[in-house]
Parts: structure tokens; C-alpha cells; sequence
């Protein structure tokens, strides 16, 4: 890595800012980085190096007449392949999407570009978000920077591998069900999952609408609340953004824990947990517990029953949302049919991969009659029993301490064999999205096999500050 | 396995999901969807009795906003997009005879 390319991303809009460095000397540096080193990885699908480029251009000269003050002026930014960007492929890592050029802009990326960001390119995923690996793509897996023959983790893995390899300074993921914070894990980086509502889902291509939520992936915590006090905000074209005064998370930035309760649930803690993954948890919650924080453990009680509720309402919002894919107005169509039926099945069944198929099939079997009460409102019941639990915890505890996932990252070719397998991976992250709730997830250390490992910690909803201070104490600290 | 799905109920789902599955995937589908049911069965040993279903993490009213068109007309753009166009319009298969 160069040293452009060392800097964090308000080191780097520092150093723009003063004049130390232009801003395509930071975008070409980083393309150059991308070049060597993305054959190895795969964490982008398009590379953007002319847009980049006179994008660049611009924004040094905006800079220059004053224009942009935002600290994230000029950084070089990687795109998750599930948010539009207008007149860029826009994949979503699917077949079905091979050519789609959005005719418009998402909002989180937009408002990236209101501060003077510099777009490089689209990251891989999972195809449609749906998979903690990022083997999913329809355009190869990404590879873990800290160990290629690992996966990055997913959904965000291009995002998370992008970042950890130095082809970014920071990028957007989305999290359905983990897929900032499981990725963040494995490739050692930071990442934050607001609460439901807080960063606009506008132009966001949906798998799950009540649990998507767009967020940052960074190098350190305070890069994270700078990306999310650029991205996040009130926008009438998603109504289930909510309409709350703009915050900015970077004042939250201070070294003091003495007044956080910390809970550790005890059912984080049992059987399918990396003892080496467990010890590291642990260690970083005596981190905090010495900076001043108070530290306990407690019964959060449902946690089995996350994943099932889970899998149950993601594949029902995702066989609704993915209805669109159907041969007409954009995307793939099928060469040989007959007839509009066979040629919106044909289209669907050559354009989607076998996880995105699975989930279809599931999502329309519980909601389809007669399945409907037993299967998807019963997890939506569940759902609330859930959300009750975390009520009752952070009516104690200021933030819940836990691990991201039971295991460091997998080696690649290990986990699609067996689904209910792979979706126990997501245990200790996807509550979080059921509930609605602001997690984040820090690196805390590597495994003997020298792999990263992080740890989570979650607050009540629209507690990011609380949550930006912990992370950054731990930081400081650790 | 608890769980048996049928073929007739695969040919079902598939038609709701617009989706031609082939033999092979019939038969994977058929067995992955039966071990997920018997999974997300586990949700039967909770009482949800007097819980109201929660669709949303907190309560959201009706979100409204003015009718007014905002957007430019995008038409030739969007069209690039469709597999097949003509005339300023997309091309579908014939729907009826």
C-alpha cells in the first residue's frame, strides 16, 4: 500500500483539505492500488477509472473555490453493487441485473456525492444480498484479504474486503441480517449498522425492506461516524426513513465509558462458539470494564429463535420484492419462450442463482394461503416478542457486548453445501435487524491462524452516540 | 424429516413464484424447504397467544406526501435498459391469442 493508501479516510480528507494532496493523486493512487491487487480479490465488479477520474477533477476544483467543507472531500469511496448509481452498472452480483444502468441516483449515494466523494467503482456481494460469504456472486467470490484462501464474509464482502485491502478508504454495505457487521469481522475492518430508518433505502435494491439499512465500512470508529453523519437523514422518498433532526456522530467521539452499563448475554456465550472467538470477546469487554464501564452478565433469553423468525420474514419481503425481475423493463431476458408466462419463468430461472431461488420458493410457500397465519405471522409475532427482550435489556444496560459471529472466517467452498448451517453463522447479528437496532462491529484481535475476529456492540434504537463513544473508547483503549 | 413436501406443492410454489425449476431442482428444492420448515418450526413452542404482530421495528403512522410530479421525463433512458423496445415503448410477448 502506498502511503495515500495507508491513510484513513479523515486522515486522507485532512490531508486534501490542506493541500498536501490532490485529489486525483489520491483517486489514481487508489485505482492504481485496485489494479494490482483486485485480480487477487475480486471485491469490485465495476471499476469505475474514468468517471473516478473527472469525478476527481471536479471535486479538487470545488475544493479549491471552497465549495465542499465536508471532511470527506475528495476520499475515494467503494459502492456496494445493490445501490443505484446513475448511468453506472448496477449489478446486485445477479445475472438478472448483468446490464442495468440505473437512470437514478440512491440517496446514500448522493448525499456521498454532495460531500465531495469520489465514487471508484461497485463492490461484489452476495447476489441480492442473500448469503454471509459473498460465493453468491454471479461474478466469483471475493477472496479475504488477511488469508485469500477465506471468504470475506457477507453480504458486504467486496465492501469489507475492499477496505481491508486498501482499494478504498471506506465503503457502504448494506445489513439485512449481519451483512456490514459479519463482513467488518472477518476482514478485520469496522462497521456500523444505523437503526432501522436512519440512512434513506431510496434507490437501495431491496431483499428485505423492514430490515435493510444501508451503512459505512471503515479503517477506525471515528471514519464511521463521519460516513454516517454524511449519509444518514430524513428522505421523503422512503417513507419508513424516519423524520428525526440531523446528528453529527463525530461529536460523540470521546474517551469516557464511566457512566455505560455494558450487558454481556450469557446466551451469546454457549455451544457453537469459538473458544478463541470467545476469549477475544471477553477481552475486549475487560478493556472496557477498565476504562470505567460497568460489566455484567445476563439471560437476553429468545436468541434461538432469531434465526428461524428470521429466515421466515426475509424470505417472504424477498419473494414479494424480487416479483419485479421479470424480463420486461430491464435485465436479463431469456433467449427462447413462449409466450409471457414461460418467458417471465424462463427469464427468472436462468437470471437467479440457487440461494436467491431457495429463498423465493420459501417466502412465497409461507405466504402463500393457508400458510400465511402459521408460518409468516407467527414470526412476525415472534418478532415482537423479540424486540420486547431487548426492550427489557436496555431498560438495564446502556450497550449489549457480544461476538459477530461463532467462528473467524470460513475457508472458501465451505458453507453453501448445508444452508441451515450457514444461517446459524448469523445468529448473534440478525436480532439486531428484527429489532431494528444500531450495531456495530470492531476488529479485537486475530485467531492463531492469524484471521481476524471481531466483537458487537449493540444499543437501544437511535443510540448511535452511546455507541460511536463505547467503540471509540474501546479503541483508544484496546 | 417433519415436514414432507409434495410434488404438487413444489408445482404450486413454483407457479406463485415464477420460477421453472428443473427435476434436479424440484427434488433439491423439495428437501431444502422441508428441513427449513422443520427449522422455522421451532417457533410453534412459543406462546405468541395475545402478541400483536410486529411488522415494524417501531410504530410507523401513514407516511403521505403531495401528488406532484418531481421527476424529468426519463423515457429514452429507461428504455435502453428493456431487452427489446420499439417505438418508444417495450416489447412484450403476445398475452392473448
Amino acid at each position: 500500500m502506498s502511503k495515500i493508501t495507508q491513510m484513513d479516510a479523515l486522515t486522507l480528507g485532512k490531508a486534501i483539505a490542506a493541500g498536501e494532496v490532490k485529489v486525483t493523486e489520491a483517486t489514481e493512487e487508489y485505482l492504481k492500488s485496485i489494479k494490482e491487487s483486485d485480480e487477487k480479490y475480486n471485491c469490485y465488479v465495476t471499476v469505475d477509472e474514468e468517471g473516478a477520474m473527472k469525478s476527481a477533477s471536479d471535486v479538487q476544483a470545488r475544493i479549491e473555490k471552497g465549495e465542499l467543507k465536508s471532511p470527506l472531500a475528495g476520499v475515494p469511496v467503494a459502492i456496494k453493487d445493490n445501490m443505484c448509481t446513475e448511468g453506472l452498472l448496477t449489478t446486485c452480483s445477479s445475472k438478472i441485473l448483468y446490464n442495468f444502468v440505473p437512470t437514478y441516483e440512491s440517496t446514500a449515494v448522493s448525499k456521498l456525492r454532495d460531500a465531495g466523494a469520489v465514487i471508484l467503482g461497485k463492490t461484489n456481494m452476495d447476489e441480492f444480498a442473500m448469503g454471509s460469504t459473498t460465493e453468491t456472486s454471479y461474478f466469483g467470490p471475493t477472496k479475504n484479504p488477511a488469508n485469500p484462501e477465506h471468504v470475506p464474509g457477507g453480504s458486504s464482502g467486496g465492501s469489507a474486503a475492499a477496505v481491508a485491502a486498501g482499494e478504498c478508504a471506506y465503503a457502504l454495505g448494506s445489513d439485512t441480517g449481519g451483512s456490514i457487521r459479519q463482513p467488518a469481522s472477518y476482514c478485520g475492518v469496522v462497521g456500523i449498522k444505523p437503526t432501522y430508518g436512519t440512512v434513506s433505502r431510496y434507490g437501495l435494491i431491496a431483499y428485505g425492506s423492514s430490515l435493510d439499512q444501508i451503512g459505512p465500512l471503515t479503517r477506525n470508529v471515528s471514519d464511521a461516524a463521519a460516513v454516517l453523519t454524511a449519509i444518514a437523514g430524513h428522505d421523503e422518498k422512503d417513507s419508513t426513513s424516519v423524520n428525526a433532526k440531523a446528528k453529527d456522530y463525530t461529536k460523540a467521539l470521546t474517551k469516557d465509558v464511566k457512566d455505560i452499563k455494558i450487558g454481556i448475554p450469557r446466551d451469546y456465550f454457549g455451544e457453537g462458539l469459538d473458544p478463541e472467538v470467545a476469549s477475544k470477546v471477553r477481552a475486549a469487554a475487560d478493556v472496557l470494564k477498565n476504562a470505567g464501564a460497568s460489566v455484567e452478565e445476563f439471560d437476553l433469553s429468545l436468541v434461538n429463535y432469531a434465526i428461524p423468525a428470521y429466515y421466515t420474514i426475509a424470505a417472504a419481503e424477498a419473494s414479494s420484492n424480487l416479483e419485479r425481475f421479470d424480463g420486461i423493463k430491464y435485465g436479463y431476458r431469456t433467449e427462447d419462450y413462449e409466450g409471457l408466462h414461460n418467458m417471465y419463468k424462463k427469464s427468472r430461472s436462468e437470471g437467479f442463482g440457487a440461494e436467491v431461488k431457495r429463498r423465493i420458493m420459501l417466502g412465497s410457500f409461507v405466504l402463500s394461503s393457508g400458510y400465511y397465519d402459521a408460518y409468516y405471522l407467527k414470526a412476525l409475532k415472534v418478532k415482537a416478542l423479540i424486540k420486547k427482550a431487548f426492550d427489557e435489556a436496555f431498560a438495564k444496560y446502556d450497550i449489549i457486548l457480544g461476538p459477530v459471529a461463532p467462528t473467524p472466517a470460513p475457508k472458501l467452498g465451505e458453507s453453501l453445501s448445508d444452508p441451515i448451517k450457514m444461517y446459524l453463522g448469523d445468529i448473534y447479528t440478525i436480532s439486531v435487524n428484527l429489532a431494528g437496532l444500531p450495531g456495530i462491529s470492531l476488529p479485537c484481535g486475530t485467531s492463531a491462524e492469524g484471521l481476524p475476529i471481531g466483537v458487537q456492540l449493540l444499543a437501544d434504537c437511535f443510540e448511535e452516540e452511546k455507541l460511536f463513544r463505547t467503540a471509540y473508547t474501546y479503541e483508544q483503549c484496546k | 424429516m417433519a415436514n414432507i413436501i409434495s410434488d404438487e406443492t413444489i408445482e404450486y410454489v413454483g407457479i406463485l413464484a415464477k420460477l421453472e425449476l428443473s427435476e434436479e431442482e424440484k427434488e433439491a428444492a423439495k428437501s431444502d424447504m422441508g428441513r427449513m420448515l422443520d427449522y422455522i418450526d421451532m417457533l410453534g413452542e412459543l406462546d405468541t397467544e395475545n402478541v400483536e404482530p410486529m411488522s415494524h421495528a417501531f410504530p410507523v403512522q401513514n407516511v403521505f406526501r403531495e401528488d406532484a410530479v418531481t421527476g424529468t421525463d426519463m423515457r429514452d433512458l429507461i428504455l435502453k435498459n428493456a431487452p427489446e423496445e420499439k417505438d418508444g415503448m417495450f416489447v412484450v410477448p403476445k398475452t392473448f391469442e
